[in-house]
């Protein structure tokens, strides 16, 4: 809504202690939500992981670690692209701010890919859900495919998302709050990788 | 803010019977739906134990007709232990998540926290019909479970891996019917999940102009921590389902260990921990049992305020902060179910110290609600006495908490029926109590109408006395070392025990009996029952501020309301001992 719908609306309710909009309050929400969710997954792969006898160090140097990292990088790359485009939007600059949004998505669907690719390649290796061509524990492909598998879900919607509410600024349906607010959880995303990456890919580098 | 609010406004009150009582929008009909669900679930779950305690006082007992319900768990009518596991799994399943989280919390939250700050609605009334929705379909997949082939599972409510992870092997009713009881629960927990984010947003937006956060009522500020705790609780649990249905269908080994035999057989399972199960499900099942009780708290404080006609002793504010001190401290302490699960004693030691430390408001709130009756002229309603009953059961079975939480004595005591005294007490019908306060206090706004306050007596009075019938007995046999989750008791200690076992069975059907006394007058008064006025208890919260009981679909009838005090205004010295929230008239003064 407009800023005028605010002013009429705010001299009749109390003011929110957060001073934001009632989506922005709830996307925080399901963030800390998600956080916990994402927590106990973690915590679930540590707690096996450090009780485990024999635990397996697969990824080499190159290519995996590189794979990772690239990936890594294309991740935050994207969270600052988004964040330009949530500059341009509220600067009021519909065609730059779409502009962002659209590398934002490439750059997400860049990330799902080479992930994806990753996938292939493990699968191809003998990795599975609970399987371990290393003969150590079948635990790492559970955590591996449970912890990356959740968080390229979140990607893979998050760059839905982004694509329906850029559809919906575009059109006029949607406003600058909704791109700021999307952009929350593409940043959330971003943020959970920081504690994968190292837990799920550095830990488990090859020695 | 704004673009709920515009949302709220301009919906209007929907025409055709689907819109307007099934898939609705409105928060107080999603408030009926969730009461109505408990209802059903709760009768459920108390015939469930009467079939359970009938077996444990007479084991040999046929029960006719048992075997229409499951032929293989009741041969010739007489329950296997299996099957009898199975009830007690169906029973505590149903009561902690369908009317222990439903009523208290979903239920009467959704009614009256948007009534009560000032709100049209809820912030989000599709995420809300949602919430009801998904919480049915979980509901309906659980009660699937007594009817697939090998019945109901028989890990008992909170699922202990390995029992509950490595399928049809560990026993009946571990095949498909666990199964779904995992679905069940995370589709529960999204539900859930949708009603916190709901009811956290709704207070924070939408409160009406001068409803600042401390002038919120007491219940409106359980409900709001209530919806913090679950709001991160059942973001746990749904992640843990998930994990142990991974485990159940596709073979992944996150609960279970390497070369464990089950039922004569080797499987093929390697580096899981089944301790990882009880981390998981106690980080949210500790704060669930707060998401039962906590709701109590609030109405209990609300609803004695408006029968001692004062504010609580010490203030409210002193109470908001015993309710967020419970909140915060439920996630300190899920250890303390571990205790004899093969912890670190070190590890022991630093969840017993949160768990003592939660005496402390516990403590406080129960001071202020005996003290605030102290010395008033309480008006003995039905509503009046089941706060009472709420703050007596409270209190034994918080004393018994004291045993439990030192892991010295809880050694003894831990999978007894000690425990069983202690949370049924503490939780359970301490929660159940306060479902029934806010019931007579509350349904002559919901439905119209007054429930009959004779009958009302009766009830509270049987149930009382019942409950304590029923366990206190349960703390001695726990001491003489009675384990729970046995279906008969046939070793040389325990077989003098028996008599007890059947006094307690004989309370237990008659205090089950004494609820149809209940139900009878909640459905005499929905259809029969003398005309509510506005605000029959002569209450100051915005809810009796509606212009009509029920309240009208947006309801304050189009009105903007403004609030000019707390809402615990009471004790004037005139005819009228009371101030609307609503009117700018100053305070009395004492």
């Amino acid at each position: 809504m407009s800023e005028t719908h605010a002013g009429t609306h705010a001299a009749l309710m109390e003011a929110s202690p957060f001073g934001i909009q009632s989506k922005k309050l709830a996307m925080w929400l399901f963030i800390a939500s998600d956080a916990v969710t994402f927590g106990a997954v973690l915590f679930g792969y540590s707690f096996l992981r450090v009780g485990s006898l024999d635990w397996s160090y697969p990824f080499k140097f190159s290519p995996s670690i590189i794979n990772a990292f690239i990936m890594t990088v294309i991740l935050l790359t994207s969270s600052l692209t988004m964040l330009a485009g949530v500059f341009a939007a509220k600067a009021g600059n519909k065609a730059r701010c779409l502009a962002w949004m659209g590398v934002t998505m490439l750059l997400g669907a860049i990330f799902a890919i080479l992930h994806l690719r990753e996938w292939f390649h493990m699968f191809d290796e003998g990795w599975g859900l609970f399987k371990n061509p290393l003969g150590g524990s079948a635990d790492f492909g559970a955590g591996f495919f449970g912890i990356t598998g959740l968080h390229l879900t979140h990607v893979v919607s998050g760059v839905i998302a982004l694509a329906v509410v850029a559809l919906g600024y575009n059109s006029g349906r949607l406003d600058k709050n909704h791109v700021e607010t999307t952009s929350l959880y593409w940043h959330f995303v971003d943020f959970v990788w920081m504690f994968v990456f190292p837990i799920v890919y550095l830990m488990n580098a090859a020695r | 803010m704004n673009d709920t609010q515009a949302a709220v406004h301009h919906h209007v009150a929907p025409q055709g019977f689907i819109r307007k009582y099934v898939f609705s929008l409105d928060h107080k009909v999603i408030g009926l739906q969730y009461y109505g669900l408990a209802l059903l679930a709760v009768f459920i779950g108390m015939v469930l134990s009467w079939l359970m305690r009938l077996h444990l006082g007479w084991a040999s007992l046929p029960i006719p007709g048992l075997h229409f319900l499951s032929a293989n768990g009741a041969p010739g009518n007489i329950m296997t232990p299996e099957y009898y596991l199975s009830l007690m799994t169906m029973h505590g399943t149903i009561m902690v998540f369908f009317v222990l989280t439903n009523a208290p919390f979903a239920g009467f939250g959704n009614y009256f926290l948007p009534i009560q700050v000032g709100a049209a609605d809820m912030a989000f009334p599709r995420f809300n019909m949602m919430s009801f929705w998904v919480t049915f379909t979980a509901f309906i997949v659980f009660m699937l479970a007594f009817f697939v082939g090998d019945g109901p599972p028989l890990a008992g409510w909170t699922a202990y891996t390995p029992l509950s992870s490595v399928g049809g092997t560990s026993g009946p009713g571990e095949a498909t019917g666990q199964t779904l009881w995992a679905i069940s629960i995370a589709l529960f927990c999204v539900g859930q999940l949708l009603g916190s984010l709901n009811f956290i947003t709704t207070t924070l937006d939408l409160r009406t102009k001068g409803m600042t956060l401390a002038r919120m009522p007491l219940s409106t500020w359980a409900w709001f921590v209530t919806a913090c705790i679950g709001l991160l609780a059942f973001a746990d649990l749904l992640p843990a389902c998930i994990l142990l249905i991974l485990d159940r269908a596709f073979g992944t080994s996150f609960f279970n260990p390497a070369g464990m035999v089950v039922s004569d057989q080797l499987l093929k399972y390697s580096g899981g921990s089944p301790l990882l199960w009880q981390h998981l499900f106690w980080f949210f099942g500790h704060p669930e049992v707060y998401i039962a009780i906590i709701p109590g708290f609030g109405i209990v404080s609300h609803i004695l305020c408006a029968n001692t006609r004062k504010p609580l002793l010490g203030g409210t504010r002193v109470m908001i902060g015993c309710i967020i001190a419970l909140g915060f401290l439920s996630y300190m302490v899920w250890g303390h179910h571990m205790f004899v699960s093969g912890l670190n004693p070190f590890s022991a030691l630093l969840f017993s110290v949160p768990t003592l430390i939660i005496t402390i408001p516990s403590t406080v709130a129960v001071l202020m609600w005996v003290g605030s009756v102290y010395g008033a002229k309480l008006r003995f309603n039905t509503a009046s006495l089941f706060c009472l009953g709420f703050i007596s059961v409270f209190i034994s079975g918080g004393i018994s908490g004291f045993f439990l939480a030192q892991p010295s004595t809880d050694i003894f005591l831990h999978a007894t029926y000690f425990v069983v005294a202690h949370f049924h007490f503490v939780m359970a019908v301490a929660a159940i109590f306060g479902i029934f306060a806010a019931t007579y206090f509350w349904m002559p706004k919901m439905i119209g109408r007054m429930m009959n306050e004779t009958l009302g007596k009766w009830h509270f009075w049987l149930t009382f006395i019942g409950v304590y019938c029923i366990f206190m007995p349960m703390h001695y046999l726990g001491l003489a070392a009675n384990v729970r989750r046995y279906s008969a008791f046939t070793d040389d200690f325990l077989i003098p025990l028996i008599p007890v076992h059947k006094f307690i069975t004989i309370a237990a059907l008659l205090t089950g009996a004494a609820q149809l006394i209940f139900l009878w007058n909640l459905f005499y008064a929905r259809f029969w029952g003398p005309k509510a006025p506005d605000n029959p208890w002569e209450a100051t919260s915005l809810e009796w501020s509606t212009p009509s009981s029920p309240p009208p679909f947006d309801n304050f009838g189009g009105k903007q309301i403004e609030v000019f005090h707390d809402a615990y205004q009471y004790g004037g010295a005139g005819a009228k001992d009371y101030v609307m929230q609503t009117d700018p008239a100053s305070v009395p003064a004492d």
